[in-house]
């Protein structure tokens, strides 16, 4: 009798949750490989057809979508890059016992609040507007242009407002990181005569393996999956010189409507994401310092 | 001497926040120029602060249509979420048998899945539920807020199990044993305890939430129910950009953002701090 009545509140507490995610996620998960072997255009009256393997096939053929992987790629590893050795080079700053540390800190977290979509715009005025008048005014015309107009520097220009983006956000898990490193160890090496340098190759840094983990744990994924900053930033262009992984996705989804190839796509991203962040995660744990 | 050096490296750390955050300020200023002074220095101060560009954004986005839009699927969102969450992440992490811990490792998995490998056939669900069953999910407020909760489910159910595991469980047992109900011990006991985490949730879940675009923009249709990033997105679509009023409309949506900063600043930097690390 007790038992049933257990069961009951757990039902109770718990089948709420589970059918709205089950519905939510894990029904089109799964019908969404289910698709993913058809060649099918989305409209329902329209019989789809099964075509096995084709459509992975396809794919490794399909030059747009092998430069679109590229692109990220190359996106996610320079913003990885970027990423962290601003926000680290941040949260240094604002560890040291400054009085404006906490100001700074406030303020250079605030980018992250704002959407991506929204970020984006924003940037798109200051490249368009501030970088050709700075190149003006200084002469750098070479720095200083347009970057959206330009296949190569519109990639960076996404790595660029990235950053702007994500630093802040590693910034504070750095700090959590660099508040958890006792005092003391550090002292006694300044006592040594180890340089700041020396005391953060050799102290710092190792301590800071956990941080370093979650932070390229989370760039890499963002990195990966980043849609609405590529959007609004340069929708793609220019000649799809930035058309991203999960924009690729979406045009050839719903632009194109190509149903059964695209969500083929779709699986193949998850397949690398997963790959990527589990491989990640496993490497950085093995080498974190135990205190 | 060393005051100098003190004092100089406050000014560096001042002045490269201050260029850090630089584009708001440019969007700013350049919400009140016309044309020609938008033109002739960008980075310069207003002659005058005249609202017009305000206004005609303000009617372009019909901007108060999407904040209250916005402000409805985050509140009611995160307020499901929390309670649904938490809940579920209390029975699972105290249950202690083989389905509770299936259930929490495939809420898990699924965080790795994007969001771009379910929505074409979340979309094909949807609408076939609503035109099957009448069941408003596609293209309405209360389908959004059902999808929000089920893709924020997984995040805030592990930060809920987590902090859950380090409570003393001798505190639930001891009120099971006056007879209080589960219901009872968890509203009155354990919801309270849980406070620090629910505003980590909290925080995390808005942020996501009030700034989410793609969700959005696929699931609703009607002019009418647009959120603010959807709005946005429009009216850069729509028009060819007029620069002064794109920049107002930019700082309009700001300004909520810096609001929830300001008042709950401490929070959120602990908050997004807590969310990561985990």
């Amino acid at each position: 009798m007790k038992n049933r009545k257990n069961i009951g509140w757990y039902l109770l507490f718990t089948v709420p949750l589970l059918v709205i995610f089950t519905i939510v996620v894990v029904i089109p998960f799964v019908i969404g490989i289910y698709y993913a072997f058809f060649d099918w255009d989305g409209i329902g009256a329209n019989p789809m057809v099964f075509t096995g393997l084709e459509n992975f096939r396809v794919l490794l053929e399909d030059e747009r979508f092998l430069r679109s992987a590229w692109l990220t790629v190359l996106f996610t590893v320079l913003s990885v890059i970027s990423v962290n050795v601003v926000g680290l080079a941040f949260a240094l700053l604002v560890t040291s016992k400054l009085k404006l540390a906490n100001l700074a800190r406030t303020m250079l977290f605030m980018p992250y609040l704002i959407g991506g979509l929204i970020l984006g715009y924003i940037w798109q005025f200051v490249f368009l507007d501030v970088f050709t008048l700075l190149g003006e005014v200084t002469g750098f015309e070479s720095i200083f242009f347009n970057w959206l107009n330009n296949e190569t520097f519109a990639l960076f220009a996404l790595v660029f407002v990235f950053t702007w983006q994500m630093a802040g956000y590693v910034m504070i898990v750095y700090i959590a990181g660099i508040q958890g490193i006792p005092g003391e160890l550090v002292e006694a090496a300044k006592i040594d005569g180890a340089s700041s340098w020396q005391r953060f190759l050799n102290i710092t840094a190792p301590l800071l393996m956990p941080a370093f983990t979650i932070s390229l744990f989370l760039t890499l994924s963002y990195g990966f999956k980043i849609y609405d900053v590529n959007l609004s930033l340069t929708g793609g262009g220019p000649a799809n010189a930035t058309e991203l992984f999960a924009m690729n996705i979406y045009n050839e989804i719903f632009g194109y409507g190509n149903y059964g190839y695209g969500q083929a796509k779709a699986i193949v991203f998850f397949i690398i994401i997963a790959a990527i962040t589990m491989t990640q995660v496993y490497i950085t744990k093995k080498r974190e310092v135990e205190m | 001497m060393k005051i100098i050096r003190t004092w100089s490296k406050e000014i560096l750390l001042l002045l490269m926040a201050l260029v850090f955050l630089s584009p708001i300020y440019i969007i700013f200023v350049n919400s009140f120029k016309s044309r020609q002074e938008l033109y002739e220095n960008t980075l310069a101060f207003p002659q005058e602060f005249s609202l017009q560009f305000y206004e005609a954004a303000m009617a372009r986005m019909d901007f108060f249509n999407a904040f209250m839009n916005s402000m409805y699927v985050t509140v009611v969102s995160v307020v499901f979420i929390i309670i649904l969450s938490s809940m579920t992440a209390w029975m699972l992490a105290r249950s202690g048998n083989k389905i509770s811990t299936v259930i929490f490792m495939t809420m898990i998995a699924t965080m790795l899945i994007p969001f771009q490998t379910i929505m074409m056939p979340l979309m094909q669900l949807v609408t076939g539920i609503t035109r099957e069953t009448g069941i408003p999910l596609y293209n309405s407020l209360s389908g959004l807020i059902f999808m929000n909760i089920g893709f924020n489910a997984a995040l805030s159910v592990f930060l809920y199990h987590g902090f859950i595991k380090s409570i003393p469980i001798s505190l639930e047992e001891a009120a099971t044993i006056d007879g209080a109900s589960k219901f009872g011990v968890f509203w009155r006991i354990i919801f309270p305890i849980l406070t620090p985490i629910t505003a980590t949730v909290a925080i995390l879940n808005v942020i996501l939430i009030w700034n989410d675009f793609l969700l959005p923009s696929l699931t609703l249709i009607d002019k009418s129910l647009r959120t603010i990033p959807l709005s946005v997105f429009y009216f850069f679509g729509e028009f060819t950009i007029e620069w002064n009023m794109a920049m107002a409309g930019l700082t309009l949506t700001i300004i909520p953002v810096v609001i929830f900063y300001m008042i709950a600043q401490k929070y959120i930097i602990k908050g997004i701090g807590e969310g990561a690390v985990k």
